[in-house]
């Protein structure tokens, strides 16, 4: 017969037993994501706190399942909320319609959106399912200041700010 | 018949029982646990600390789920089904002992609930019974799967029986008698030398007595009658809820009271060292051993894959029959040797 084989089967799987499991105990251990993984968006700024989207609606152009809404506002010097000509006034994403194809980090001139590592984007209803600029934009980082924010007048007079080959 | 014997069988009655349906409560968790850790997983550990409480909780789920009657069904047979499978299950470890004699109370008590000298004819009329059970839930879910299911493992079970009652008559032969109790006590009649001598010249009995079991119990690598995948869970398709529990503790209490026998006919039961002097140790070692054969049960649930039903029915009857008859040669060889 074949006893045999079998013993060796058996044999086999008790040794499985004093191997480490390779369960990944969710949600106290998460899995770190892939480099560029295309996860929930989000809104850059530079460092000195001014926001890169310069409301120009390019993304929501990109977007194949129209899921982006654009409302652009001119920036003032005492109320400046991006280094061009404009900034975006409202800026919504319904996650029930993006695809997370990263076409809209793609068409961005100025690196402003960017899609990251969050993964856990759940919501009990439909209307919480557009995430706001307030949402998605990241916070300012260390040394800038929050915006709007109040400048001297003539620092920034171009209409879009200078836009440089994307790095990644 | 006084009243403190009466009390005393009913207290080791209710023993038994509540320890069968713990047993089986923690028996599907160590299963759980033992093939996930063979499959590199681990088992359930959300429900309470190690996940201790996960039995509770598939216990509440299932008292809790809809009870479901098929339409064109036999009721009573469809209610009674579970009942006439559970039962001999719960009641098929009466005979085995648990150990010596204990001085309780002024009185000397047997560590055994019943001392019946057909002990083992006893196993196999119980084990027998189980079969009516599964044979009705199939006729009666009016479900030709279930029917096919139902015939399946009846079919199986009887065949099998053949095998394990072979090798039950090895064992008796070897012991002199068919009390369980006179065959622990011949395992240790000669001391630790004896056992070992007891236990190589059983080694191809043991064997047959654990796969027949496994058929028995409808058990993988036997389990076609409740195979999922081409049965759609045969037998017991119909039932839910509380029935399926039944019929599901049937299984597991099964699988407890193989493992008790097995340990008992061919692993010394509560023989140990120091049970003369302790005798409370009796039941410890009986407990480490059934614990052990589980593990054999479930270790080979992980490792083989199922049987095709025609296969299933050759092994029985072309290999395991013949082994079982040859195996009570040698038995009958052994002893005539040995002088008895």
């Amino acid at each position: 017969m074949f006893i045999v084989e079998i013993g060796r089967g058996l044999w086999t799987t008790l040794r499985m037993m004093f191997e480490k499991p390779v369960t990944v105990q969710y949600p106290e251990v998460k899995r770190p994501m892939h480099a560029r993984f295309k996860g929930r968006h989000n809104l850059h700024r530079y460092d000195n706190g001014l926001e890169k989207c310069i409301g120009c609606a390019l993304c929501a152009a990109a977007c194949p399942s129209d899921a982006i809404f654009v409302e652009a506002a001119e920036n003032t010097d005492e109320e400046r909320y991006s280094p061009g000509e404009r900034y975006a006034s409202t800026y919504e994403i319904n996650m029930l319609r993006c695809i997370f194809c990263g076409y809209c980090e793609d068409a961005c001139p100025t690196e402003a959106i960017i899609l990251g590592d969050n993964y856990e984007l759940s919501f009990t209803d439909r209307r919480q399912a557009i995430y706001t600029k307030e949402m998605l934009i990241m916070p300012v980082p260390a040394g800038g200041k929050t915006t709007p924010q109040k400048v001297e007048p003539g620092i920034f007079n171009r209409s879009i700010p200078v836009m440089e080959n994307p790095k990644d | 018949m006084t009243v403190a014997l009466l009390i005393e069988y009913i207290i080791k009655s209710g023993l038994i029982l509540i320890a069968m349906t713990v047993g089986f409560a923690y028996v599907t968790y160590y299963e759980r646990k033992a093939l996930a850790r063979i499959q590199s997983r681990i088992g359930p550990n959300r429900a309470g600390p190690w996940g201790i409480l996960q039995p509770v909780a598939d216990g509440v789920k299932l008292i809790f789920k809809e009870e479901f009657v098929p339409a064109k069904s036999d009721k009573l047979l469809f209610l009674l089904a579970p009942v006439i499978t559970v039962i001999p299950a719960l009641i098929i470890t009466a005979v085995v002992p648990w150990g010596r004699s204990v001085t309780l109370f002024g009185r000397q008590i047997h560590l055994y609930l019943a001392d019946v000298n057909v002990g083992i004819l006893y196993l196999g009329a119980v084990a027998s019974i189980s079969v009516y059970g599964i044979v009705l839930a199939g006729w009666s879910s009016n479900n030709k799967y279930a029917m096919m299911g139902g015939l399946r493992s009846t079919a199986q079970m009887i065949s099998y029986e053949l095998a394990l009652g072979l090798s039950f008559v090895s064992v008796t032969l070897l012991a002199g008698s068919m009390s369980l109790v006179d065959i622990v006590e011949a395992q240790g009649a000669h001391g630790f030398l004896g056992w070992i001598v007891w236990n190589l010249s059983q080694p191809l009995g043991f064997i047959i007595f654990l796969i027949a079991g496994m058929a028995e119990t409808n058990r993988s690598p036997f389990d076609m009658p409740e195979a999922e995948q081409e049965l759609t869970a045969g037998y017991h398709t119909e039932y839910s809820g509380m029935k399926f529990a039944l019929f599901f503790m049937a299984e597991y209490i099964k699988i407890i009271a193989v493992s008790m026998i097995a340990s008992t006919l061919f692993l010394g039961g509560y023989l140990g060292p120091f049970v003369d002097r302790l005798p409370w140790l009796g039941p410890i070692y009986l407990f480490i051993k059934t614990l052990i054969m589980i593990f054999v049960f479930i270790w080979v649930r992980a490792t083989l894959p199922r049987f095709r039903y025609d296969r299933l029915m050759a092994f029985g009857w072309k290999v395991l029959l013949p082994l079982a008859f040859l195996n009570m040669f040698i038995a009958g060889i052994i002893i005539v040797l040995v002088g008895g």
